[in-house]
């Protein structure tokens, strides 16, 4: 290669690429260095940004944020109400995840062992439209069905369960006047609306189980319950931490679901969301964000010790 | 041989991954059937009469749908081409060397999806206030282009680790240069992971709307508008014949990825 390169002249574009070829280093740093410039000053940047203005307050007379060290706009989030938001929030992020890995499981389990040919192709893209299709799209189809004059209730009705619709809303916390404006609508779309990001990582996982594992649990005269609950469920387990990843993380910082489909306690999204806007108390709004933030650093850390990285 | 014997599902298995799959898809459905619908109220159901009237309503006699169209597809086409240069650059420095911190560097470049939509909008909205930069097309284009780089990055960089060694080895030992290997051997092999993950890039920034509340100010994107006519109604039907339209806009874009990232594994060198 070298020889042949000293016999003719290789113009400018050969010159370079020798060089790249003797330092790959140089390459790599030159390929990588502008999208680790946007990421890092766009990005990283802008979340410094955010922790700066976390540490600012608001000037409770003027309105006018107060560029000034000080930890008071922290202080306000363990003050009641901001207390109530932040315990809600996690305690749906929480519900939404469990119920998220229970629904998908069948899903990803039938695709990865028993799915074969065109039937694991249609269940993969019966997972993959839902996912990337429009998400207010998808709200908006809740709104429809949620609705009290919508179809929830008229198949209720039509089934003679309509007792058992309004039995359940009239539950306390999680009912309300229609499930459109309940705890449940709410909890319902956000399960709907992550629910591929839990089957994908959790049906990568499973397909990672060699099969002859399970064979030989077999042979050492397990029966199916065991093979499942010592071989398979500890295998896809990463699977499953991975896509509550997303589950948590998603359900965290939603601020259109429960705006849309909810009653109007708020949650962390609509918190910040309305901090910036009307309130113009952008130091808070920063404060609250770093609480999942935080959560999710800590959520970010349990699934990379737990293997879940591997599996996304 | 019992994983003969196991090709045959359990019957609750197999009822709950229907189920769940059925649970995935009838909502859509609704969205189609209300843009037929009689009623402009409310959402009753069943529909009380059936008529196309709102599809031309939409086209002829609501102005307000077009800008924000306009402005959705400015700011998805500048996205996605940004999106592409530096996600491609990512993937192909990322997957072609191992060196100190790569890891962390990877995890950087995920970060923007990982991390929930309003952090990465309000960090933005800080960023620009603490700067006093103005809303523009721009400051959505930014954020656009930031989580738009990880789809382009992830997608180009499953191709690019499947991608055979031998053949950029081969390439140079017959005398190619760097960027004829790049253009005759590389680029035919990344190229539809790339245009795969273009168009999903593309479907991602046209439907956006957590992001963009926070770097859009005053302007009016496609998904903003629809989220105002979902908290302040005035034609319902009308508002599912535009969800209709979002929804192919986006999904046309998905099948075509899907398609090509199929294709793709028959080429890609090496099996797996």
């Amino acid at each position: 290669m070298t020889a042949m390169a000293a016999e003719k002249p290789r113009g400018i574009a050969g010159t370079i690429s020798d060089v790249f070829f003797t330092r790959p280093q140089l390459l790599t740093l030159l390929l990588l260095l502008p999208p680790l410039l946007w990421i890092g000053v766009v990005y990283v940047g802008s979340l410094f940004a955010l922790l700066l203005q976390s540490f600012y307050s608001l000037d409770d007379f003027s309105g006018v944020v107060v560029h000034e060290f000080t930890l008071a706009t922290y202080s306000q989030l363990f003050e009641g109400s901001n207390v109530q938001i932040i315990l809600r929030t996690v305690t749906m992020a929480a519900l939404v995840t469990v119920a998220s890995a229970i629904i998908a499981f069948p899903i990803a389990y039938y695709a990865a062992r028993y799915a074969r040919g065109w039937m694991k192709a249609l269940f993969y893209l019966a997972v993959m439209m839902p996912l990337w299709s429009s998400y207010l799209v998808k709200v908006y189809a809740w709104k429809l069905i949620l609705a009290k004059e919508g179809v929830i209730t008229w198949f209720a009705n039509a089934l003679h369960l309509g007792w058992l619709l309004d039995g359940i809303l009239a539950l306390p916390i999680i009912g309300g006047p229609s499930l459109s404006f309940s705890y449940l609508g709410t909890f319902l779309v956000f399960v709907y609306i992550w629910l591929p990001y839990m089957i994908l990582p959790t049906q990568a996982a499973l397909e990672r189980v060699p099969t002859n594992f399970i064979e030989a649990s077999a042979d050492l005269g397990a029966d199916p319950g065991q093979t499942f609950r010592t071989v398979i469920f500890p295998l896809a387990l990463p699977g499953i931490v991975a896509g509550s990843i997303f589950t948590f993380s998603l359900t965290l910082g939603d601020y259109i679901i429960p705006q849309i489909v909810g009653n109007s306690r708020l949650m962390i999204g609509q918190a910040v969301y309305t901090l910036q806007g009307t309130a113009g108390n952008i130091p808070l709004a920063a404060a609250f964000t770093v609480v999942p933030m935080v959560i999710m650093g800590f959520y970010l850390w349990m699934a990379k010790r737990m293997g879940a990285f591997d599996v996304l | 041989m019992s994983s003969k014997g196991k090709t045959v599902s359990p019957l609750g298995l197999r009822i709950s991954a229907i189920g769940g799959l059925l649970f995935l898809h009838l909502p859509l459905f609704f969205i189609f059937l209300y843009a037929f619908t009689t009623e402009e109220k409310s959402f009753e159901f069943p529909p009380p009469g059936l008529t196309t009237k709102w599809f031309g309503v939409a086209w002829n006699s609501r102005p307000d749908i077009w800008p924000p169209l306009y402005l959705s597809l400015q700011v998805a086409a500048i996205a996605t081409i940004l999106a592409l240069i530096f996600g491609t650059l990512a993937a192909a420095a990322l997957s072609r060397t191992k060196f100190f911190g790569r890891e962390s560097i990877s995890l950087l470049f995920v970060l923007p999806i990982a991390l929930p939509g309003i952090i990465t909008g309000i960090a933005l909205r800080s960023a620009f206030d603490i700067m006093s930069i103005p809303f523009s097309v721009w400051t959505i284009i930014l954020g656009h282009a930031t989580f738009c780089i990880v789809v382009v990055y992830n997608n180009a960089v499953a191709r690019f680790r499947r991608l055979s060694g031998n053949l950029v080895e081969a390439s140079m030992d017959l005398g190619a240069d760097g960027f004829q290997t790049f253009r005759h051997v590389i680029l035919p092999q990344i190229g539809t992971a790339l245009l795969a993950g273009g168009m999903l890039a593309f479907a991602l920034s046209f439907d956006e709307v957590i992001v963009t509340t926070f770097t859009a100010g005053q302007q009016t994107t496609l998904p903003i508008w629809m989220l105002s006519e979902l908290i302040r109604p005035r034609q319902r039907p009308v508002t599912n014949v535009v969800a209709v339209f979002v929804f192919l806009v986006t999904l046309l874009p998905i099948l075509a990825a899907y398609y090509l990232t199929r294709e793709g594994e028959h080429t890609g060198g090496s099996s797996k």
